[in-house]
């Protein structure tokens, strides 16, 4: 197990950068929120990677609690995008602009 | 493409085999998943884009000794928040595909990956420079002798337990949210709401709160 942690840190760089330009790019809010998703797991791969680093566990052990979190947002998220196809047909993130002035 | 993911985590296993080429598969793996994410016109092919990912991350938690966050990984995000992901994809009727040539906001696309390049660029250098990955190594160890999940374990009922204790108000809270989101609306809220959108204050908030507030 010889890989150097910064090559674990450049791609955990390059997945956040991808989510992050998909979180800006895309419209649809179902696949925005698979674009955090890529960031989350990211921080994932970042926390393992310093985990390892350090010989410290606590880093696994908030890769748990952010998998949890992830859960919860995805839920509360997914309800909210139920909510919002019960008043318009589609998922475009721009066509939210009810609380524009 | 998933026996070949499922061949790299048992390759994973052997600490023999070359880690260099296990590292560059999977790193290849996420990589092509996230862009996929980003560019697919379908959302289904999106979530399952996502999987590929989620995969490639496990492979990569495997490889740093994190076999039980490896399984988390694969069976709570692959298994279930994708599936969540498919479930209301398909629920709502949206895997259409999305016309993503066209740039609603002028400017948008070229500006966001400008900052995201400079981002990543920011980044690789900071960490380059700065040597994140030089640090004392800890006492109490993961090297410990104990498995992995033992460790994990130990730490989460013992230095975090507070947190622990924490995300489960959070996952009740979240699951009341979700119920009070997902709850269809009372009768009377059903009679088409842009006739009574006429931008008073007042029948905004009685739209709101209709699909809220338990009838009596």
């Amino acid at each position: 197990m010889s890989i150097n942690p910064a090559w674990y840190l450049s791609l955990s760089i390059v997945l956040f950068a991808i989510g992050a330009l998909g979180v800006l790019v895309r419209r649809n809010v179902l696949i925005m929120f698979m674009c955090v998703e890529l960031m989350l797991n990211a921080s994932n791969l970042a926390f393992v990677t310093f985990a390892r680093t350090l010989h410290d566990i606590g880093g696994q052990v908030l890769v748990f609690f952010v998998l949890v979190v992830a859960a919860a947002e995805v839920v509360v998220g997914l309800g909210i995008v139920v909510a919002i196809f019960r008043r318009r047909a589609n998922a475009d993130a721009d066509d939210l602009h009810l609380m524009k002035g | 493409m998933t026996a070949a993911v499922f061949s790299v985590l048992v390759t994973a296993a052997h600490p023999t085999m070359p880690d260099v080429g296990v590292f560059a598969v999977a790193a290849a793996i996420i990589l092509a998943g996230a862009i996929g994410v980003v560019v697919t016109r379908n959302p289904v092919h999106s979530a399952l884009m996502l999987v590929m990912t989620l995969f490639g991350v496990a492979v990569m938690f495997v490889l740093q000794q994190a076999s039980f966050l490896a399984a988390v990984q694969v069976i709570v995000y692959a298994g279930a928040i994708v599936v969540l992901f498919l479930f209301v994809i398909m629920f709502l009727g949206v895997d259409r595909e999305e016309d993503i040539a066209a740039e609603r906001l002028r400017g948008q696309r070229p500006l966001a990956v400008a900052l995201v390049l400079l981002g990543t660029t920011g980044l690789l250098l900071l960490g380059e420079v700065s040597k994140w990955t030089t640090g004392q190594p800890h006492v109490a160890g993961i090297d410990s002798g104990a498995p992995n999940v033992n460790l994990i374990g130990k730490s989460l009922y013992t230095t975090y337990l507070f947190p622990f204790e924490a995300t489960s108000a959070l996952l009740i809270i979240a699951v009341v949210g979700a119920v009070v989101l997902a709850r269809r609306p009372p009768v009377v809220a059903t009679t088409s709401p842009d006739d009574s959108d006429d931008g008073s204050p007042a029948s905004d908030v009685a739209d709101a709160s209709d699909g809220t507030v338990v009838d009596a």
